[in-house]
């Protein structure tokens, strides 16, 4: 047995216990903060499977933001974990255990004898990665051959946000979302929110430019930029904007808009929908993925605000 | 054992615990944690079909890939719509029972809505 091997297993089994912990520990706090590490951890079997782009996805996505936005709903419903402790009745859980019990067996089933040979799209991917002129074959099947997917996917997250919004209340209606931070102005958070943006944003931007060609990508640098966002709305350097700004929503629209413009583009002068011409594959693609950036970052940050709380004025 | 059987073993378990913690825990918010679990089973599973495709060249075919990147930020937006419909009902009913017996008084809402 390898060395390898051995810390393969050992990542499986802390996981598997820190999967464990996340469904049994009694406090939701602890399990929220279990999850996130969970989140990290899972970000590193990424890497073990060679699928770097989804372990930056996973860990800034997966672990980091959705991490925050646990952790604040946790931190927010505290009080109310006396209230629902009713638990299920004996026979629901052996049943639910059993039920659960045989999906996984089933699924392991089919992870230890699996068809031969293993199927793949990937000898395809390599004889059409010509077309677009960027190296890094995730960013292709995204941004061109399954770029049908990912054009839904940012509906997806407007739908989303079209949602969050339309639970404030008349009083906060089109207006600002969350608390208004405050911390210490001379406080670490503060210190740290005028420290890192500048950094972050360049990290970010750069995630994006290399995404072309080694992973990363808009999804991995809209994170990064959504979280120094964050960061300085948290440490109380600015308010999040009220949501019936202009501005706010054009950005919110670029994304998709812009892929959805290039789309019909293809339809008209190309031979299908989100035909790239050849000539032109690689800026096309790229402007779509800036516009993508600033929208993914927006959106994202916006959705950890939560539905807006208080009226523009104030 | 290599890396797939080791880590496809793990996202099958990762699956039952999600739906298990699914059925049983009462808290919503638990709930959404263990939705995300089954989630992140799922999303693995994906990554062991693309290392066993792995071919021309690349470790992990790069389809699945594609696909997992666009289902975890998908499954995020989700849940951060599903954590405000959870904060609403928190501040409309006072409560974040699922119970409909329980939830039968509600509270009015202190923002007069």
């Amino acid at each position: 047995m390898s060395i390898a091997t051995v810390f393969e297993i050992a990542l499986a089994v802390v996981v598997l216990g820190l999967a464990i912990w996340t469904i049994a520990v009694p406090d939701t706090y602890s399990a929220t903060v279990g999850f996130i590490a969970y989140g990290l951890l899972v970000a590193l079997i990424w890497v073990r499977l060679d699928a770097v782009d989804v372990a930056l996805t996973e860990a800034a996505i997966g672990g980091g933001l959705g991490g925050v936005v646990l952790l604040g709903a946790a931190a927010r419903l505290r009080g109310t974990e006396a209230m629902t402790m009713e638990r299920p009745s004996l026979i629901v859980r052996l049943s639910a255990a059993a039920l659960s019990a045989s999906i996984a067996a089933a699924l392991a089933v089919a992870i230890l004898l699996p068809p031969n040979p293993a199927p793949t799209l990937a000898p395809d991917v390599v004889s059409n990665a010509g077309a677009t002129g960027m190296a890094n074959p995730v960013t292709n099947v995204l941004m061109a051959f399954r770029a049908m997917d990912t054009m839904l996917e940012k509906v997806v997250l407007l739908l989303a946000i079209v949602g969050v919004w339309s639970l404030a209340s008349d009083q906060a209606w089109g207006g600002r979302p969350g608390p208004r931070h405050q911390a210490d102005p001379n406080g670490v958070l503060a210190f740290l929110a005028r420290l890192l943006p500048p950094a972050g944003i360049v990290v970010g931007i750069y995630i994006l430019w290399t995404g072309a060609d080694h992973p990363g990508g808009a999804f991995q640098g809209g994170a990064v930029l959504a979280s120094m966002w964050l960061l300085v709305i948290m440490a109380g350097l600015v308010d999040t904007p009220p949501v019936r700004s202009r501005w706010l929503r054009l950005v919110l629209v670029a994304g998709p808009g812009l892929f959805l413009v290039v789309g019909l583009g293809g339809l008209c002068f190309g031979s299908a929908f989100l035909a790239y011409p050849a000539a032109f594959a690689k800026p096309l693609i790229l402007s779509i993925e800036a516009a993508m950036l600033l929208t993914i970052a927006t959106t994202l940050g916006l959705l950890l605000a939560g539905a807006p709380e208080r009226s523009a004025e104030r | 054992m290599s890396a797939v059987t080791v880590f496809g073993l793990y996202a099958a378990a990762a699956v039952g615990l999600g739906l298990y913690g699914l059925i049983t825990t009462p808290q919503p918010l638990r709930k959404i944690i263990a939705f995300n679990l089954l989630g992140s089973g799922v999303f693995l599973l994906f990554g062991i079909v693309g290392r066993r495709g792995a071919a021309a060249g690349f470790g992990n075919d790069p389809v699945p890939q594609a696909l997992v990147i666009t289902g975890v930020v998908v499954a995020f937006s989700a849940t951060a719509l599903a954590i405000a419909l959870l904060l609403r009902l928190f501040q409309i009913a006072g409560s974040t029972t699922l119970n409909s017996r329980a939830a039968a008084s509600p509270r009015s809402d202190p923002s007069g809505n």
